[in-house]
């Protein structure tokens, strides 16, 4: 069992969502990127997930856009995901990373996956990566024992969903609506609809994201679903801030905020 | 490997592979309007009633079938050979790319959409999209790189004369790769209401099947019109590379054709040795890039390299997937061609034929001179090459101006 399905289960005795955070690595520098991680943890993240910075990411909104290219116009390439990654589950959280598939394919897909698994991580997150191009990465999750993590849409057809899901471990992604990543003044009342469609075929967690920034949403998302993922939330705080320890503190205190809502 | 290419037909009409290549790598929110697409291009393709609305508009309105013209005065400077091009350029609106255009237009109406977003490079399929739009009265958004938009800002202007709202995209290198990223972002956030009309045969299936075969009329046409004029098939069949779209829109007819050479020129900008080029056959490797496995200019990490041309449309790092296939079972024959070749076939063109060329299929005529020069030492001087001529070149004489130094 990978860490990150001993969370679900905790959090689900606990009565409560797991908040689930998320930054590239790399950003706003390797180092600096450890800091931000920390923060969020300190203010009560309970699993973070690591992005690997993309030259193309279609399933981005420009918050994100902006911090993988800065990651990457600092050179961020994979052993600094991992060691990212190493940092992140020393602190005793799970991790997990999110990419777009052709880094994986280009490190070597056995090797992604035994390398994940020897930083501590327990799964990946593929947000292109459709389940009929699935078959090397299934094998290779299998064989290094991680989770494979793909995301559910709205759009998902009823007759799709059983086939996605019954691939999911550790935890099923609902995107809560149909677009990109970033904040919104309000989570789309299409997500708790499709956490319930996804229930019909599968008892493995869920997990909503796309959207959510504040406690409120939080508390909202926390209602119906296991996880609440927040993304561009942080990395705008970061951002934003006239300096990095004034964002760190911001970091802390939303995340504090949140894991205040994720317990309902 | 005529068997080969059957059975891969068949299974990318049900998974879009091409072998090992193809596919779809997409966000799961845009499986379902794949998979509408997908439905909705096999019933047209089947459908007498949409063929025949598709014929009338090509007759009527992009001018088809496109003439043949020998360039006797050219093929002297290629040992001699026979060279006849395809004059996609005569088009509506100058370029190949009305063929899929308006192919896909119609299926947008059909599946009931009343929006199209589109990329583009050089901007021939964003003013095909604008075009189409117009004709059909659907609303039209064009995402362009910041960089091209400079390039090509007559074709900016053209976009907008014909109603189309041009979005310059700023995020990345700000090119033609960059202008897909935002249209697919725009396409997961609208899709209900929005079809992506892709200019060329890159990108996940259906997309590289679908734009085939809305090309492939080039071919069809080309290889009756010179069995026509020369009592035989050709020697070889050339075209340019960018997607690869005017390519394997002349190509498809003659797959079965063995005793046919496939050729296709690839931009190699300042040379593939020198890093900044477009060949990404000759000078790339396989991976997945906007949601299709194909060869890709890639670093170590997998991070897509800015590709360079001095064409705006051949300025990609990607290319369709069904040419990578063709190249790795040796069906077709990939060779780079450099800006200072391109460009001097494009002179040489303008100046021997009277024909002004884009300077994207300047690259399959700068092709023609090299294939040209070696069958003829090889005692083949009776050879006949069959050259796509994708476009023509009115939207780059301010490029040419400058790169010949001629005052404007
Ligand atoms: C005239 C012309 N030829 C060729 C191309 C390259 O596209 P493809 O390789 O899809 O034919 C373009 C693209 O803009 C073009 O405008």
């Amino acid at each position: 069992m990978t860490a990150m399905e001993e969370l679900f289960i905790r959090t689900k005795a606990e009565n409560r969502a797991a908040l689930i955070g998320y930054i590239p690595a790399g950003f706003p520098s390797k180092a600096a990127c450890i800091e931000v991680i920390k923060a969020m943890v300190a203010g009560g993240v309970d699993a973070v997930e690591i992005g690997f910075p993309y030259s193309d990411p279609v399933m981005d909104g420009p918050v994100i856009q902006a911090a993988a290219e800065q990651s990457l116009s600092a050179g961020t390439g994979a052993e600094d995901v991992f060691d990212v990654l190493k940092a992140t589950t020393d602190l005793g959280v799970p991790g997990l990373v999110m990419t777009y598939w052709n880094p994986i394919e280009k490190y070597g897909v056995e090797k992604f996956a035994q390398s994940l698994q020897a930083a501590g991580g327990s799964g990946v997150i593929t947000p292109d990566l459709t389940i009929e191009e699935s078959g090397l990465w299934k094998s290779a999750a299998e064989a290094a024992q991680i989770n494979r993590i793909y995301v559910v849409a709205p759009s998902t057809s009823t007759a799709r969903m059983p086939l996605v899901t019954s691939q999911c471990s550790g935890f099923i992604y609902a995107a809560s609506l149909m677009g990109v990543t970033g904040t919104r003044n309000s989570v789309s009342n299409g997500a708790s609809e499709l956490v319930a469609r996804i229930r019909q075929t599968s008892a493995t967690p869920v997990a909503v994201g796309l959207g959510v920034s504040t406690k409120a949403q939080a508390q909202e998302v926390a209602a119906y679903a296991d996880g609440v993922i927040v993304g561009s939330a942080f990395i705008r705080l970061i951002q934003e801030s006239e300096n990095f320890e004034t964002g760190l503190l911001r970091v802390q205190e939303l995340a504090a905020a949140l894991a205040d809502g994720v317990r309902r | 490997m005529v068997s080969n290419n059957v059975d891969s037909e068949a299974a990318s009409q049900i998974l879009g592979h091409f072998g090992r290549f193809g596919g779809r790598f997409v966000p799961e929110a845009l499986i379902s309007a794949l998979d509408d697409l997908t439905a909705a291009h096999l019933s047209a393709q089947n459908d007498p009633e949409f063929q025949r609305e598709l014929a009338y508009l090509h007759r009527t309105y992009t001018g088809r079938p496109s003439i043949i013209t020998e360039a006797p005065r050219f093929a002297e400077h290629a040992g001699g050979v026979r060279i006849l091009l395809k004059r996609e350029d005569l088009n509506h609106t100058g370029s190949h790319k009305i063929n899929n255009v308006l192919g896909q237009a119609l299926l947008t109406k059909r599946m009931g959409k009343k929006r199209i977003i589109a990329e583009t490079g050089a901007g021939q399929h964003g003013v095909a999209s604008a075009t189409a739009a117009a004709l059909m009265g659907l609303e039209c958004v064009v995402y362009m790189g910041e960089e091209d938009t400079r390039r090509q800002s007559l074709n900016v202007a053209r976009m907008k004369l014909l109603g189309a709202e041009v979005i310059p995209v700023t995020q990345g290198s700000r090119t033609l790769k960059d202008a897909i990223n935002e249209a697919m972002r725009d396409w997961v956030t609208n899709v209900d209401s929005t079809h992506y009309l892709m200019g060329t045969v890159a990108g996940p299936h259906p997309f590289p099947t679908m734009v085939r075969d809305f090309q492939k009329i080039i071919g069809e046409e080309a290889r009756e019109q010179v069995l026509e004029l020369t009592g035989k098939l050709p020697d070889a069949v050339l075209a340019c590379i960018g997607g690869g779209s005017n390519a394997i829109g002349i190509f498809h007819r003659f797959i079965d054709d063995h005793s046919v050479r496939l050729i296709g020129l690839e931009a190699g900008g300042r040379g593939v040795q020198s890093g900044f080029h477009a060949a990404t056959i000759t000078g790339g490797s396989v991976g997945v890039l906007h949601g299709t496995r194909s060869f890709v200019l890639q670093d170590g990490n997998g991070q897509t390299v800015e590709s360079h041309s001095i064409s705006a449309g051949l300025d990609y790092p990607g290319v369709g997937p069904e040419h990578a296939y063709l190249h790795e079972i040796g069906r077709a024959e990939y060779r780079a061609i450099t800006d200072a070749e391109a460009m001097n076939a494009f002179s040489l063109l303008s100046k021997t034929e009277g024909i002004i060329p884009a300077i994207e299929s300047a690259h399959a005529l700068a092709g023609a001179i090299d294939i040209g020069k070696e069958l003829a030492s090889a005692g083949h001087s009776d050879a006949v090459l069959l050259l796509n001529l994708s476009g023509r070149g009115d939207k780059d004489v301010q490029t040419a101006a400058e790169y010949f130094g001629i005052t404007l």
